[in-house]
């Protein structure tokens, strides 16, 4: 009985606060920024909310991204699925087959009347996100690429300068083994170990993770990741594992806290944990690009992006997808993507809002708070747009599986890339086979 | 002497049965009935095309080694949450029953951790062992222990099993320790006056009077092994290391929410059905029979 006149009374609020903007068209957002996150989604909402009044968005909080998504799916299967959804980039090809389950953001936006350039957009970051046939499918919300993070103070104590950090993976090397001489307990962990020591240690060597152009070319893309780049850089942490030069520190962005309780002192983890290094570092701390193999190339390419992008889904009515449009147009205004990115850690997805974030002087207040989208390269033609594969959830969970045999010291690289290849290429067909 | 109500009609019995039915046929037989059905299909995640593929789901499953991998895991780890969760209830509801002044106060703070949700019972798991900044893990570095549950495949099954069973104690011991204050003080009396030490006492009286209780903790155990032990793993190992704590109920999650592998997820669900039927069957079939009631 008291629960329901609970529902009433908040029936009855949401209604009051729903009174003037009640002529508005609802749209639902789901998405998956937790923690301070939300609140910041939610002021974008507002902002789009208070600059127009026939639209409304309503973005809602769906948990983690895979709890999110499951949901849209649920809902999509129920017949009323949310107009956007946040999905990340793990299942973008799942999207991109599933054509009677999504709208293309560019379709989307033509429909509408919206202005829309997918040139205007960083091209290592739209590229993901677009159809071999051109047009872009999602729209780009929140990217990120890796990033290294290294402790100024762990550096000194090696006797080594604590504003050079290492630029290649020689040199890291070599500064992890005077760190180790030097009593620190490890030297380098790394996050996201298929993204960052597999997918971006390829891209920025020039070198694909995926055959097909990684997996852009189609659905027949199989894993390359027995490669020599691979069984070298591989079996080089291997080595490195046994002497504490580098320390594995679990799945996803599990290591995190080694890095921040000062354990170790250098770090590979997404951009987008700057927020994370920033509150729970209490020592000086930088960040540098990716390392990359100097015997390998001379220069290294561009890195590739993780994150989420927003998806247009189907079976709504013209009038929402006029709204979804106007809001995207909001969305990619330089000002909005200045304050989400510069709160986040998120890149900022157009030119644009770059260069409006240079001029407010925010990345000389926050040194390296800009080296993940100049290791973007954003007014290049992306070199290497990422990988997109599918089933590529199981493909990460078996490279992060296998791996693990070499941490524990169970397989040699070898042994175990080619395991990986192997069951990831299974998953690989079994997708091929779903999709015809 | 039972006392049994008779009714006349048909139709009074069935309205008065009729919530519960529905309660069941909604909540429980439908949704196994579309997972069998689910089972039996391919089908993309969003229910675009969906394909009928008869067994080969069931046969996918079963020549799957990660499948296998995941049975044995699971029946490992069963038997260990059961046979310690079960252990340290009989022994902390035979301590109890011991004491003489404030058996209330003990009681009440070995009853405590069944309140606490699984999931957070786990994150304090994690805090105290988490390689890097947890305190147990701390102090066993300092011992000399290379404790690493995150590579470790033995370390990891280890938490899991202390975590899950950790939070069973609770409703053990409570069972336990009724069952033991239900035991009449005359037999223990008789026995002490014949001279049986503390001891023979428990073994000879009061453990075999406790099976009924022992049995039915041991039902009650399993099946809490078996499929609410889902928020520890998750929140401990997520599976991991490789797949050493990939137990069957966190695999079907894994495969159906994160994978979308639906019909094969499915499948796994039936299996998991049909195992737990085959268990109790078992249970009360052929260890039912050597309880004494």
């Amino acid at each position: 009985m008291r629960r329901r006149v609970c529902l009433q009374a908040a029936a009855a609020v949401l209604t009051l606060a729903a009174g003037p903007a009640s002529a508005a068209t609802e749209i639902q957002l789901w998405h998956a920024m937790s923690g301070a996150n939300t609140q910041r989604i939610e002021a974008i909402a507002d902002g789009f909310n208070q600059a127009q009044s026939d639209y409304k968005i309503v973005a809602t909080f769906k948990g983690t991204y895979a709890e999110a998504l499951t949901a849209g799916i649920a809902a999509f299967r129920a017949g009323d699925p949310p107009a956007i959804l946040q999905v990340q980039e793990v299942a973008t090809e799942t999207f991109m087959v599933a054509k009677g389950a999504i709208r293309p953001v560019e379709d989307v936006m033509k429909e509408a009347g919206e202005p829309f350039d997918p040139k205007s957009y960083v091209p290592a970051i739209a590229g993901y996100y677009t159809a071999a046939d051109g047009r872009m499918l999602s729209f780009p919300f929140n990217s990120s690429t890796p990033v290294l993070y290294y402790n100024k103070d762990l550096l000194k104590k090696a006797g080594l300068d604590p504003d050079k950090p290492p630029r290649t993976w020689e040199q890291v090397g070599e500064v992890t083994k005077k760190l180790r001489d030097a009593g620190v307990p490890c030297g380098y962990t790394t996050t996201w170990i298929s993204w960052i020591q597999l997918e971006t240690m390829a891209a920025v060597h020039g070198q694909e993770f995926a055959s097909d152009n990684n997996g852009f070319g189609g659905l027949d893309a199989r894993l390359l990741i027995d490669g020599p780049l691979f069984l070298k850089h591989i079996g080089t942490l291997a080595d490195w594992q046994k002497t504490k030069q580098f320390d594995y520190g679990g799945r996803d962005n599990k290591s995190t806290p080694k890095f921040v309780s000062g354990e170790c002192a250098l770090f590979t983890e997404s951009s987008a944990g700057y927020s994370n290094v920033k509150t729970g570092a209490k020592f000086d701390w930088g960040i540098a690009p990716l390392p990359y193999w100097a015997s390998v190339v001379a220069k290294p390419s561009n890195t590739i992006i993780g994150g989420a992008s927003l998806w247009v889904m189907a079976k709504k009515s013209p009038e929402i997808y006029k709204g979804v449009a106007k809001f995207f147009t909001y969305l990619s205004r330089p000002e909005v993507q200045a304050k989400w990115s510069t709160e986040t850690g998120y890149l900022p997805v157009t030119p644009a809002a770059y260069d409006y974030i240079k001029k407010s002087g925010f990345y000389e207040q926050n040194p390296g708070a800009d080296v993940g989208i100049e290791e973007l390269d954003p007014f290049a033609a992306a070199k290497v747009k990422g990988v997109r594969l599918g089933n590529f959830v199981q493909v990460r969970t078996i490279i992060d599986e296998e791996l693990e045999k070499v941490w524990a010291g169970q397989a040699t690289a070898e042994q175990a890339l080619k395991a990986a290849k192997a069951r990831g290429d299974a998953e690989l067909k079994k997708f091929q086979q779903a999709n015809p | 002497m039972e006392k049994r109500v008779v009714f006349r009609g048909r139709g009074l019995p069935y309205l008065l049965l009729a919530p519960q039915l529905a309660v069941t046929i909604v909540f429980f037989l439908w949704p196994a009935a579309q997972a069998v059905v689910t089972s039996t299909q391919r089908e993309d995640p969003f229910g675009l095309s969906t394909e009928f593929v008869g067994l080969a789901n069931f046969r996918a499953l079963l020549a799957d080694p990660d499948y296998l991998n995941s049975l044995e895991v699971t029946a490992v780890f069963c038997v260990a949450v059961a046979v310690l969760s079960l252990a340290a209830g009989l022994l902390l509801a035979a301590l109890t029953d011991r004491v003489v002044r404030g058996a209330p106060v003990y009681t009440t703070l070995l009853i405590l951790p069944y309140a606490v949700a699984p999931a957070v019972a786990a994150a304090l798991w994690v805090f105290l062992f988490n390689p890097t900044v947890g305190l147990v893990a701390y102090v066993l570095r300092a011992l000399g222990v290379g404790w690493n549950f995150l590579l470790d495949a033995r370390q990891a099954m280890l938490l899991v099993v202390i975590a899950a069973a950790w939070k069973q104690v609770s409703y053990n011991f409570l069972f336990f320790l009724a069952g033991l204050q239900s035991i009449p003080r005359s037999l223990i009396e008789a026995a002490a006056i014949d001279g049986a030490g503390p001891a023979k006492r428990f073994w000879t009286i009061a453990f075999p009077l406790l099976s009924p209780t022992a049995f039915f903790l041991l039902v009650v155990n399993i099946t809490y092994a078996f499929f609410e032990t889902f928020g520890v793993i998750d929140a401990v190992t997520q599976g991991g290391p490789v797949q050493a704590t990939n137990t069957l109920v966190y695999k079907v999650y894994r495969d159906g929410f994160l994978n979308l592998d639906l019909g094969g997820s499915a499948a796994q669900s039936v299996v998991l059905l049909v195992i737990v039927m085959l268990l109790t069957v078992v249970q009360f079939r052929f260890v039912e029979r050597r309880v004494h009631y």
